[in-house]
């Protein structure tokens, strides 16, 4: 690969700074005690302890998964922190009462948190660290039915809410990562749309790790009542260390009778330096359940960091007429490793399902796509289409497929397109002898590459989605 | 059309270049002006399609002697989309596809640059379809190739039409066409060669490269450069093409 081609994949990450804020954190380690702690701290009610303890439990007993297309040293549980937040915390009653060296972080990272400041018309739960930060809109929502609060606030306030749903979706005991994930989650969002209502604007939650050696286990949960609608984002970055960061995160979300669900992320969470050096974990759980008839969950990803990213956004299909939905782009640079995908289960009948994945890999990288479609005994007329496309750039990263196909039923119908294409020196001194600089030939080829995702990212999300390949990928063509 | 008062466009001296540490050009000399039409043949090898990816500035290729003034100004000073803006086109011998840009996208891209870059207006999506309509009449192309991704799914020939097709929105002043007649039919060479004599004027310059007369009859050429060895060896008018035609190379290597 030409040195042009590098200096353009090789863009330094902008998001690496530390704010020096005074945290309270715990010891590293994980026990029954420390568990007991980050309840207590949070004035848990007993049957979250529970909860909490149970998946413990369980995780004690599990294997960490080994069958994904990624390699790591083994990551050793008793040297993370569980919990850290910025101090001191007292409940916040409006944002000016957020730390100004808070605020400051986050206007860097170009969030704003004054209300009067959101043009855009964007609510938005901030987490840093372990803890939510503030919540905007909130009063404004909450006139309408609408509940958008951190996930403590949520416990505390809807305990009947959280009680009804919290695993409903992804149990305790779903994966190795779900488990722990149950057992230490920290905080999140919470978002309950009451039936009927259209949500106005926006939910968005924006993710920032800051405390070195800590782990963010956040927890999110989405209601859509029956004929409710509504569109949540989600952003993240955190600063740049040396070490590895886990992040083990559960989103849930559920939607009844012809509720509607879009959940848009743009993942930018440090990928680790060009020799693979520091970097965030990212082990995801995102589950999505059509509980209802006619009812539809949308998930669209752009991922574009961390240093390794195991993540499958998947769609349970179990009300008749149901549809579920993946889009995902999946850029890698340097040494990051992806390994992800969608599982999309038909429960139900003439349930839908819809996959356009698009992985783009340079530098060294490693980048998988693995899905599963499932189509059971009692769906009949389920369809599915999934789209598959990889693309290279230089000639030292590499692509993989594994897509699963189970089908039980005579009666569905499934399609699955997959292509591979390279963009090398030759295509990029094609563009350049038709005048067009590599920067422009980068962005039109990744433009043209991700537009059948990129239609369905909203559009704020979309132009930073499209800018941000872009600076990934400066210096790797040539 | 020779007319020795009219301008020179490209003045090469002495020019050396290697390829990952071989030397492939070992002193190539070549005036072009404006109104000609250049043919440089010669086998495999030779260093014909060296030479025109050296003046176009592929980065495999490095420079090691010589020189080579584009309308007065250092060639080698300009970085590749330098030289193209400038107005040097380079018609690919093996184009390449690009996956999920559309053809119209890329040309009104590259036009509008080219617009830019000679400070006139840009053109919008609406404004362009009405250009790049008439362009593609010059090439015979479908009006649904446009849509379709650069050269993807492409026959060979419809690849080397897609080459022209870009030439004549860029209407660049010193076209190389390196092998455009190779994996031609005579059908697709005719509507190439068509197209190549439509965008001819006095202002401006072509130079193939090509193994064969063939093309030759349809764009006729007022001299002929035979290369060998990384050297321009004999030079002529159209009539050498067919002395080659007939006798083959070797009489000219052996001079050489």
């Amino acid at each position: 690969m030409s040195t042009a081609l590098q200096n353009l994949v090789n863009q330094p990450y902008k998001h690496g700074f530390v704010t020096d804020i005074e945290t309270e954190a715990v010891a590293k380690g994980l026990n029954e005690d420390v568990i007991r702690m980050i309840s207590k701290k949070k004035e848990e009610p007993e049957w979250l302890l529970e909860f909490r303890l149970n998946a413990y439990r369980h995780w004690l007993t599990m294997e960490e998964p080994e069958w994904a297309n990624v390699s790591y040293p083994k990551i050793d549980f008793q040297e993370i922190i569980y919990f850290a937040q910025p101090k001191p915390k007292k409940k916040l009653a409006s944002m000016d009462e957020v730390d100004p060296e808070l605020r400051r972080t986050f206007e860097k990272l170009g969030v704003p948190l004054h209300e009067q400041k959101l043009m855009t018309g964007v609510a938005v739960d901030v987490i840093f660290d372990s803890v939510s930060v503030t919540t905007t809109y909130k009063a404004k929502l909450a006139e309408i039915g609408i509940i958008f609060c951190s996930f403590s606030e949520a416990v505390h306030d809807h305990p009947e809410l959280v009680k009804q749903y919290l695993g409903s979706v992804v149990p305790s005991g779903d994966n190795f990562y779900a488990a722990l994930n149950s057992a230490v989650f920290t905080d999140g969002s919470f978002c309950f749309i009451p039936k009927g209502t259209k949500c106005p604007m926006d939910l968005s939650t924006y993710f920032r790790i800051n405390t070195e050696g800590s782990g963010q286990f956040e927890r999110t949960l989405i209601i859509a009542e029956e004929g409710s609608s509504v569109c949540y984002l989600e952003g993240c970055t955190a600063p740049q260390f040396d070490t590895n960061q886990l992040h083990a995160a559960v989103v849930e979300l559920v939607a009844l009778d012809n509720a509607d669900i879009k959940y848009s992320t743009v993942q930018n969470w440090y990928a680790g330096d060009e020799n693979g050096k520091g970097g965030i974990y990212n082990f995801v759980t995102k589950r999505g359940l059509c509980k209802g008839v006619n009812s539809k969950i949308s998930w669209t990803q752009v991922e574009t960091g961390s240093a390794i990213t195991w993540k499958y956004p998947s769609c349970v299909l179990l009300g008749d007429n149901s549809t579920g939905e993946f889009y995902s782009v999946a850029l890698t640079n340097h040494m990051q490793q992806a390994d992800t995908g969608t599982k999309m289960i038909h429960v139900g009948k003439n349930t839908r399902s819809k996959i356009i994945s698009k992985g783009i890999s340079a530098g060294r990288s490693s980048n998988s796509y693995r899905g599963l479609v499932k189509v059971g005994s009692r769906a009949t007329g389920a369809r599915n289409y999934s789209q598959c496309d990889s693309m290279l750039i230089g000639d030292r990263c590499e692509a993989s497929t594994f897509p699963t196909i189970d089908v039980q039923n005579t009666t569905a119908t499934i399609e699955h397109e997959a292509s591979t294409s390279k963009i090398g020196e030759d295509q990029m001194f094609f563009f350049a002898q038709r005048g067009i600089g590599s920067e422009e030939a980068i962005s039109m080829i990744i433009n043209g590459f991700c537009k059948d995702v990129f239609v369905h990212l909203p559009m704020e999300f979309a132009v930073e989605a499209t800018k941000l390949l872009g600076l990934k990928l400066e210096g790797s063509v040539g | 059309m020779i007319n020795k008062g009219s301008k020179v466009l490209l003045e090469v001296k002495n020019l050396r270049a290697e390829v990952a540490g071989v030397e492939i050009l070992k002193g190539v000399d070549l005036t072009v002006r404006a109104g000609e039409v250049h043919a440089i043949m010669g086998i495999n090898g030779s260093g014909k399609s060296t030479f025109s990816k050296v003046l176009t500035g592929h980065p495999d290729y490095t420079v090691t002697g010589g020189s080579a003034m584009f309308e007065g100004k250092d060639l080698f000073s300009f970085a590749p989309e330098e030289r193209a803006r400038a107005g040097m086109f380079l018609a690919f011998q093996y184009p390449v596809e690009i996956p999920g840009v559309s053809n119209s996208a890329l040309l009104r891209l590259a036009y509008n640059t080219l617009q830019t870059e000679r400070g006139l207006e840009e053109l919008d999506p609406l404004e362009f379809d009405d250009l790049i309509q008439e362009k593609i009449k010059v090439v015979e192309m479908d009006p649904s190739f446009l849509g379709r991704s650069v050269n993807e799914g492409f026959s060979g020939g419809e690849k080397k039409r897609n080459e022209i097709l870009q030439m004549a929105v860029l209407e660049p002043k010193l076209a190389i066409l390196d092998e455009t007649d190779s994996g031609l039919d005579i059908d697709a060479l005719r509507i190439v060669a068509k197209g190549v004599n439509t965008l001819l004027t006095s202002d401006n310059a072509v130079v193939m490269v090509t193994h064969y007369q063939r093309l030759l009859n349809y764009i006729v050429p007022d001299y002929v450069h035979v290369m060998d060895a990384g050297r321009i060896v004999r030079t002529g008018g159209k009539e050498l093409a067919l002395e080659l035609e007939a006798r083959g190379y070797d009489w000219l290597r052996a001079a050489a």
